[in-house]
């Protein structure tokens, strides 16, 4: 019967699909748990009071988020130091994130459930998320203008959010200032500065270039002046308020508006008013910039940063690949030598990433960056232009990372143009170049963009070379700005793989930064899916578009 | 079947499929073929092939598969040069000038001799685009040249009222027998002196064979044509010299129905009747 049975061949079928599922439950498995550890960090939850009995013996108030329950059993609570008795089988502990760093030294803490006096949801605990140290969890106690109680009590809220929101304007005006207006004028003077060390070098540096510069340097520091004068009004205005609120041990603090970005009363939200905060959090998360060593605020310049890499990757390896691989099929003698060749391209594939980043460090930033620099930037010495880690070098380690996917891939694509399409070709007269560019190169392009989306997909994820040649936890400026000449390659930029390395294992606060890794990483794979989607409609487009011949 | 029945059989063919006409005329000659030897790598595939294609006629090469008669073919545009191991001796004359000449240039050879081959093989574009490819290789981008080009091609291979609408179809869309035709059309259209047929209606069904064979019919009041051949009624059909090749050698070249009514070598008659290939 069983011989039977292994005879029909079913045992194989069931082995090989055991395989596949295998493989379905792991991916299901790797994006249901950033998707469920990632999404649900936006969800506002609940504050929780807790009477708790201190070790000292001493009742005291604890507010916070419970974050995560773990069951001991008494044995091993026991050895651990806990004080059993008799009838406890286990002991169950709550991680509550208490906030308020600022007041107690830490974001979390463990309590035991067996010391909890009281537990309950009052509906006045506020939530107050700040610029600086974190959450802050407590209650409204009133709200200030210039040093005066302006509204108290139950009243104080509305006059809060009302307040906290033309705060919330001036501080977008403060950061546009300094960010876009002063920052143009600085890049602007330091052009200046450079241009003046050029024309010194060249020993052109005369009277009138003299009063050239002189003039424009003048206007930008008029500029500047007034960006200042109003930075200094605006701060003056964002002063002002403040607002105190007491903690879960009774102190009050005094909490500037400056520094808070919203104040929100989770127990007493709506469901409608839960999704409304979810979303304004989400949208926060995908368009601002980072705050807080990153663990906190949006991951915009990270999104940016990534996609701008991969495209100007993409941009750099597809003709490089396509090139060689049209040379190594078309035009070089099969061969020997064009073996070795596919052998070395092939093996290109698997030397691990780092060494590539080694070898741009080495080679592209240090031999070449500093050739650059000492060519084209003398002025710019002793500071590096080129010559130090960037977008460029990066993009370019990373091209060269997968080049060889790009080359074997279109290599395959040449090999399935039918010869019956080369040979109609050139029977019309057609060169061997002619017959390559109008006919096989386009019939061979859905080959090519299957080998850049795998080169995306690689090089979108790929983390470790990345920190040698350009990737930074915390970037001043986008690579690609208002600024003349707009996209700057030589700048530092950041990235989503690094950023999830950074923000989850370098950050100060690990645990409050980990929902964020996961929700950074669902980022990711969204952004590598998107790229690929895009590659691969394109590819199909091209496909239907070129569709060989059948046979 | 006998020797002799089947003979008989094939003049029947033939008369009833062309009619009678007078085959002794003398006509120029288009290509001249010279002591031509080729080999691939150590194996001689060629031997010694002397022969005249006369201009504006229809010669046809038949034979056994492998014999040869393709390879000859693909002499004449030199097509045999893609094939790395290929090594030709020998002259081709086209108009009185050697091809294999250092002078040569290939790619205006193959202007001047267009090839249509045994699969249908159009281009992936439109069935303007497909025609207009020889004319936009040479250069021309004129929209009127290219319509009016197109337009003539497509009629001298009886495609126009067929596909007049579809022009900017895409080519892979259109029936075997219509891609043939279509390839017919494209090779026509950078008008060659010389169209080689490398068995153009192997693939196609017997209605879209008869379109072919009719479209042959008309071409040649244009064009020297040279077709190979596996179907010995076509050759007797289209064509009105017919050379019959075996092993690499060429056994014999006369009219078409000379060869068949009466073949000088035993070879030949082996073949036409049936007896092997």
């Amino acid at each position: 019967m069983i011989k039977l049975w292994f005879k029909s061949g079913s045992p194989w079928i069931w082995f090989t699909a055991s395989a596949v599922s295998a493989c379905l439950i792991m991916v299901l498995g790797v994006l249901g748990l950033i998707m469920a550890r990632g999404i649900g960090h936006f969800w506002p939850s609940e504050l929780i009071q807790f009477s708790y009995q201190e070790d000292s013996g001493q009742v005291r108030d604890i507010v916070g988020e419970l974050i995560d329950t773990s069951i001991t059993p008494a044995a091993m609570a026991k050895a651990t130091g806990f004080k059993m008795s008799a009838d406890e089988d286990v002991l169950v502990q709550y991680q509550v994130k208490t906030g308020n760093r600022d007041v107690s030294g830490a974001d979390f803490r463990w309590i035991q459930e067996r010391r909890v006096k009281q537990q309950s949801n009052p509906s006045e605990l506020i939530a107050v998320e700040r610029r600086e140290w974190g959450n802050f969890y407590g209650r409204l106690v009133a709200v200030k203008d210039g040093g005066k109680v302006i509204a108290e009590g139950p009243d104080a809220m509305p006059v809060l959010q009302e307040r906290l929101k033309a705060a919330l304007s001036l501080y977008e005006q403060i950061s546009h200032l300094e960010k876009k207006q002063i920052g143009a004028v600085n890049y602007g003077l330091e052009r200046l500065r450079l241009e003046q060390r050029r024309l010194e070098l060249e020993k052109r540096w005369d009277a009138e270039a003299q009063k050239r510069i002189a003039a424009e340097k003048a206007a930008l520091d008029g500029e500047y002046k007034k960006f200042q004068g109003q930075l200094v009004a605006l701060y003056q205005d964002i002063r002002k308020g403040s607002f105190v609120a007491a903690a879960d041990d009774g102190s009050e603090h005094e909490i500037a508006l400056a520094k808070v970005v919203r104040v929100y009363e989770p127990n007493k939200m709506s469901v409608f008013g839960k999704i409304g905060h979810y979303l304004n959090k989400f949208v926060e998360f995908l368009t601002d910039d980072p705050r807080e060593a990153n663990t906190e605020g949006g991951i915009f310049p990270a999104i940016y940063g990534t996609i701008l890499m991969v495209v100007i990757m993409s941009i750099i390896v597809t003709p490089f690949g396509v090139i060689a691989a049209v040379y190594l099929r078309e035009y070089a003698k099969q061969g020997f030598m064009t073996r070795l060749i596919r052998i070395a391209v092939n093996n290109l594939a698997g030397v691990p990433s780092v060494v590539y980043g080694v070898f741009g460090l080495g080679f592209f930033v240090y031999i070449l960056g500093g050739k650059i620099d000492r060519l084209f930037y003398p002025e710019a010495a002793p500071s590096p232009v080129f010559g130090t880690p960037g977008l460029m070098w990066a993009s370019i380690t990373l091209a060269l990372l997968t080049l060889p996917v790009v080359i074997v891939s279109t290599e395959e694509g040449l090999a399935r143009i039918p010869k019956s399409i080369r040979e109609g070709s050139l029977a019309l007269g057609a060169t061997k170049f002619e017959t390559l560019w109008r006919t096989v190169l386009p019939m061979a392009s859905p080959a090519m963009m299957t080998g850049l989306i795998l080169a995306v997909a690689r090089a979108a994820g790929e983390v470790a070379p990345l920190m040698l040649v350009g990737v930074v936890k915390l970037a001043p400026s986008l690579p690609l700005d208002g600024n003349f000449p707009f996209l700057h390659l030589e700048r530092k930029f950041m990235h989503l793989g690094f950023h999830i390395y950074d923000v989850g294992f370098q950050s100060p606060n690990v645990e409050a930064a980990r929902p964020l890794v996961y929700a950074t990483s669902l980022l990711l794979v969204v952004v590598i899916i998107g790229l690929n989607l895009s590659a691969i409609l394109i590819r199909n487009h091209l496909r239907e578009k070129y569709r060989a011949l059948e046979g | 079947m006998t020797t002799q029945q089947a003979r008989t059989h094939a003049i029947d063919m033939k008369s009833i499929l062309r009619g009678p006409r007078d085959q002794e005329e003398n006509s120029e000659v288009c290509i001249k073929v010279e002591n031509l030897n080729l080999f691939y790598g150590e194996k001689q595939a060629l031997h010694n092939i002397n022969m005249d294609i006369p201009k504006q006629k229809v010669t046809a090469y038949i034979g056994p598969s492998g014999c040869g008669k393709s390879t000859l073919l693909r002499c004449i545009n030199r097509m045999n040069d893609l094939v790395d191991s290929a090594r030709i001796e020998g002259r081709i004359l086209l108009d009185e000038e050697n091809i294999y000449d250092k002078s040569v240039n290939v790619a205006s050879l193959r202007r001047r001799v267009g090839m249509v081959f045994q699969k249908p093989n159009p281009f992936p574009k439109t069935i303007f685009e497909n025609v207009a490819y020889g004319l936009r290789i040479q250069g021309i981008n004129d929209k009127r040249t290219l319509e009016e080009t197109v337009e003539k091609a497509l009629r001298g291979a009886a495609l126009w009222d067929e596909m007049k609408d579809r022009l900017n179809d895409n080519a892979l869309g259109m029936s075997g027998g219509q891609q043939q035709r279509l390839v017919i059309a494209r090779a026509i259209a950078i008008e060659p002196e010389v169209l080689l047929l490398d068995e153009p209606a192997s693939a196609l069904d017997p209605i879209s064979t008869l379109k072919i064979e009719e479209l042959i019919n008309e071409l040649k009041e244009h064009y020297t044509i040279v077709i190979v051949t596996h179907n010995m009624q076509q050759a007797a059909r289209v064509s009105d010299y017919t050379a019959f090749m075996y092993m690499g050698e060429l056994i014999e070249m006369g009219t078409t129905s000379e060869l068949f009514t009466n073949p000088r070598k035993k070879q030949t008659e082996d073949y036409i009747t049936g007896r092997y290939g």
